[in-house]
Order: C-alpha cells, then structure tokens, then sequence
C-alpha cells in the first residue's frame, strides 16, 4: 500500500533522465531522498516489471503549481551501489545524498563533495544498512555487596 | 571567483599553517574513489552563474584567511560548525558541517515499536516537539489507513499552532539576542514560558511530549483549556505589537536586518530551502494551505510572503505567522468538536483501562498492543507537515511488523541549512551570525 500517493520506478540508466523530464515539467523543489536497505524485508510489493535489489533510493519531487508530489524509487544493487546524482539538477539534494552516501554506502556518480555528513570521516561502516552490527558497550558491574 | 583563484587561495594558506590541510587537503583520508572536490564550498544551482566580481574585495585573493566558527560557539544555535572563507570582514565562502550531535535516531527508530516511536522523534526538533510526534503518527496512520476522529484532528492542530507559537516566540527571542537586543530575548522567554506551562498541564511535560501518538493523542485536553488557550491568545497577540513596537521599525534593528543575507527565489527553491526562507522570497509555499493535512482546509489563515528574501523578511514572517497562529487557535477554540481523541479500533488503540480489571481479553490485548506493537501493513509512505522550519517530511517503510522497518526524518534545518552559504556570501562576519539565526536551525534535527 502506498496511500494514494504518486510512485515511478524508474531504472538507474532512466532515473536522472526522469528526474530531468519532471524538473522541465514544473516539479522545481526536491524535497526529499533517503536511502533503504531491504535485506531483511521479507517482500515488497513492486511492479512486475522492476526486479528488486538490496537498496532503494527514494526521492521526492514537489511541483508548487500542481500541488503534486511525486517520489521516485530506483533500484540499487548491493554489488555496486551507484547512481546518478541529482545535484546538477536539484543543488539541494546534495547534503541528502551524502547522507543517503554515509548511511548507507550508496555512491552518488559526479556528487561534488561526497563524504560523509553526519558519522565522522574516518568512520568504518554505514551504520543504517540492516548488516552493521549494532556495537555493545561492555559493561562491568559491581558486584553486590556481601554480607555484613 | 574562478577555480584557479579558489586553489590559490586556499593552497597559500595551506602552506603557511599545518592544520588547515587535515581539514582541506585533497584527500589520504580514504575516500578518494568518490571523486570529490573539497574546495568547491559554494554552490550555486545552474542556470544562476556566480558573478566573479560580485563582491568587492579589496585585498587580492591570497589574502584570504580560513576560520571556524563553532561549533561551541554560543550564536550557532548548537553544535553547528562554520567553516568560512574570510576576506577582511568580508564572507566569501562557508561550509556549514553538522553531525556532532548525531545520535543515530533513525537507526534507533528501527528498534522501537510504533508505540515507542514517538518518544524518539520528538527528541529531533526540540523547539517543536509536537510536529515531529504528528508527522510520525500521520504516516503510522497512513499506513494502517486509519480515519481519526475529528476532536483527535482538532486537538492535534490546536497543539500544532500553540507549537509553532511558541517555537516562533524562542526564534524571536534568539534572534533578538544575535542582535543585540537581551530586551527581546527575555521576552520571547516569557511569553514562550505561558505556553510551556500549558503544555505542561495538558500533555505532562514542558518538551518532548510524546502526546500526539499514532491513532489519536494520549488524552484528552485538561479541564478549562478554553479558558487557558483564550488567556494565551490574548497575552500573545499584544505582546507581539509589543515587539513590533520595540524591534519592526527601530533604526538600529533595521540597518541590521535589512538587506542583509538576501536570496532570490531560484536559489531557494534550488536549494531546497522550504519554510519562511523560501516564503522570504515570495513564494506562497505553505503545507498548511497548499497540501492540507488536518482540518486546515477548515480555518482561516494568511500565508505570508516576503519579497526580499533578506533577514527582514524573515523577521517579518515569523512576528506574523505568530498572529496568524493565534488566528487559527481562535477558530479552533469556536470550533472544537466534541467526540472522542483516540480512533475506537481495536488494532490500534488500546482498551481502556476499566476494561482491563473486567475482561482477561482486555489484558491480553493491551499486553499484545504494549509488547508486540501495532501491526502495520506493509507499504511505504511519505508524508510531510509545515514545522515552523519548513517542510518535515517522515518516509517510513513497513515490513508489516510492529516496529517500522525504515523511517526517515525529513528535516526541515537539516535541508535548509545548504542556503547558509549563499545567505552569507559577501555579508560581514558580524551579520553571519544574525543570518545564521534566521535560517532557524535547530541542531537537534539536524544531526538527528
């Protein structure tokens, strides 16, 4: 279910080719792109014709005159995680794809400045992919105290 | 400035002091396979070429000096860290870094039930608590296609707008503070401190709520909070025209504001901006009126609109969305319908507590609802809410589990931020700071 909302699912070639059609079309502010990692999600409901992958960008485009959203979902395979960056269309999706870059290890192709925004840089790992591990603190507890 | 100047300039500097090159350097941090180019710090969209000459500078550009501001610096709102590019007392370029206060919520949102949910998102914009627990509901809600009754929409917007009241009374007051004037900051502190109190008194706690939760609100709104809500209005809509008086047309306030930190309509709607940075410019972009959520197709309310997009604008807009919020909190007050503020469906609410002494399904039940979390169906959905910072999206993801698979905050300050740069190119240092306040951000969400 998707709630009546507007979903395209292109393909990484077509994706900034679709992306550049909507700008031309009206859709002027990008509101929002996020990452996801479906390795552990037991099925999603796509159209027949997209074959899943591991990773999914998701991208919204707003059209102010319209009152349109509409989101688009690009497959991302885990063996190379790159897509085309939006940035020369949209500049503001620059600080969103490098966090979609830091959190989820997914390379945006020809980004100015793609390194990490929110972990520190020389941080290993993309933390919101479902196969980082969740680190533990130790922690060493008194023991009770004895008998008096 | 063209790209040989920019290496210049920066190369110098390099050269002179060791440190900069850690933070500027073309790279042995490892990530050179990404292709990136450090030094470009402003960007501007395409179709919008930089003016090389646009500045004034009168010193040649090797004469440039790097400095940090933040991020402990008191005026930045948090732990945000400006990177910036000085000529003199001139800004060239600036590099807004965040992520020192990242605490990994998204992640954290993957491993608390729908239930738990709001306690975690309501810690990211911490000025607006109460949008960032709707936004997150409203897409729970989404999912589980769930119809709310009206009295729990009604109570929701009521909140919404005392939030973006109050939120927009702690901006005037910082803002008023960035420039000098401590008269505004206790202020704004006061007035914020009255609807503080009847948060308080409604939801238990002055922040962080956690009222607003998928299927309705935690409880009804106390005894008397018409009479409550009819004093805050009141108090409210003078103290503004006090502000107005002290602050709107005071020549020094003016000389400060005025011009200063200006962005044209492209650049913000480029950069993505939303909120009162993009309505500074004059776009009549506002959720409430052009996507409604709620019962905002109901009330009565002005979008208001700048035309300069400079700090006054901004000013202006946010002293006026008080009004307006006071306007629709008045309507609310007439309008209140009575009924129930929680959905009676037993998948997403849970029974009441009566029940549970009576009925060993009651128990169960609850237990299920509190251990299990509610079940929603798979799917995906973004929905997004006008915080007083902008748009403020949640894409969340669902397995059909109890806990969302992904959910992602669309955070207003986050986006917004990317137009520092271009807000401060060519303004004085002095003014950075004030420029900085009217981009509102708020590191909490930031960082997330």
């Amino acid at each position: 279910m998707t709630a009546d909302q507007e979903v395209l699912f292109p393909g990484r070639g077509e994706y900034h080719q679709v992306a550049a059609d909507h700008r031309r079309a009206g859709f002027a502010l990008l509101s929002d792109l996020c990452g996801v990692d479906y390795l552990t999600h037991p099925g999603r409901t796509l159209p027949a014709e997209v074959a899943p992958e591991r990773f999914e960008v998701a991208c919204v485009l707003v059209n102010l005159g319209e009152r349109r959203r509409v989101r688009l979902r690009v497959q991302v395979p885990e063996s190379d995680p790159v897509v085309p960056t939006l940035w020369d269309l949209y500049p503001g999706a620059e600080a969103l794809e490098r966090e979609a870059f830091d959190m989820f290890g997914i390379r945006f192709e020809d980004h100015p400045d793609l390194t990490r925004i929110l972990m520190p840089d020389e941080w290993e790992g993309h933390p919101l992919r479902k196969d980082y591990g969740v680190g533990r603190v130790p922690v060493q507890f008194k023991e009770a105290p004895g008998p008096r | 400035m063209s790209e040989s100047d920019q290496e210049t300039g920066i190369v110098g500097t390099q050269a002179e002091t060791s440190e900069w090159t850690q933070e500027l350097g073309h790279g042995e941090r490892g990530h050179g396979d990404s292709g990136r180019e450090r030094h470009a710090t402003l960007r501007l969209p395409e179709g919008v070429v930089l003016d090389p000459d646009d500045i004034d500078v009168e010193t040649p550009d090797d004469d440039t000096m790097i400095i940090n501001m933040g991020p402990q610096h008191p005026s930045t709102h948090g732990v945000l860290r400006l990177m910036m590019e000085l000529d003199g007392e001139t800004v060239l370029r600036v590099k807004p870094i965040v992520g020192y206060l990242h605490t990994g919520m998204e992640k954290t949102a993957e491993e608390l039930t729908y239930v738990q949910g709001g306690t975690n998102v309501t810690r990211m914009d911490y000025l607006s608590p109460l949008n960032n627990e709707l936004v997150f509901s409203l897409a729970t809600e989404a999912l589980l296609g769930v119809e709310l009754p009206p009295r729990a929409v009604w109570i929701r917007m009521l909140l919404s707008e005392l939030q973006r009241m109050s939120s927009h009374l702690m901006w005037m007051a910082t803002n008023g503070m960035d420039l000098g004037s401590t008269t505004m900051m206790i202020f704004g502190f006061r007035e914020r401190e009255m609807l503080l109190a009847f948060f308080e008194k409604t939801t238990g706690l002055r922040m962080n709520h956690n009222f607003i939760r998928p299927g309705g609100t935690a409880a009804d709104l106390p005894d008397g909070w018409e009479d409550d809500v009819a004093v805050i209005c009141d108090t409210v809509i003078d103290r503004v025209d006090t502000y107005d008086e002290l602050l709107t047309g005071q020549p020094i306030f003016e000389r400060r504001v005025k011009g200063v930190g200006a962005i044209t309509a492209e650049e913000a709607l480029a950069l993505s901006a939303t909120g009162p940075i993009l309505r500074s410019t004059g776009v009549a972009w506002d959720l409430r009126r052009h996507m409604p959520y709620l019962a905002y197709d109901e009330v009565d309310f002005d979008v208001i609109v700048g035309t300069y997009g400079d700090n006054f604008d901004r000013y202006s807009i946010r002293l006026e969305e008080i009004r307006q919020s006071i306007r629709i909190v008045r309507q609310v007050l007439e309008k209140m319908p009575p009924g129930d503020y929680r959905v009676q469906d037993k998948k997403v609410t849970p029974p009441p507590r009566g029940r549970i002494d009576e009925s060993m399904e009651a128990l169960i039940h609850h237990f299920k609802i509190f251990t299990e979390g509610l079940k929603v169906p798979e799917g995906e959905v973004y929905v997004a809410v006008e915080s007083p910072r902008g748009e403020l999206g949640c894409y969340m993801v669902s397995d059909g589990s109890g806990k969302p698979y992904r959910m992602h905050i669309r955070a207003p300050s986050f986006v917004n931020l990317q137009s520092v740069p271009v807000l401060l190119r060519g303004g004085l240092v002095a003014d950075a700071i004030a420029t900085l306040s009217s981009v509102d951000p708020v590191l909490g969400e930031v960082d997330r």
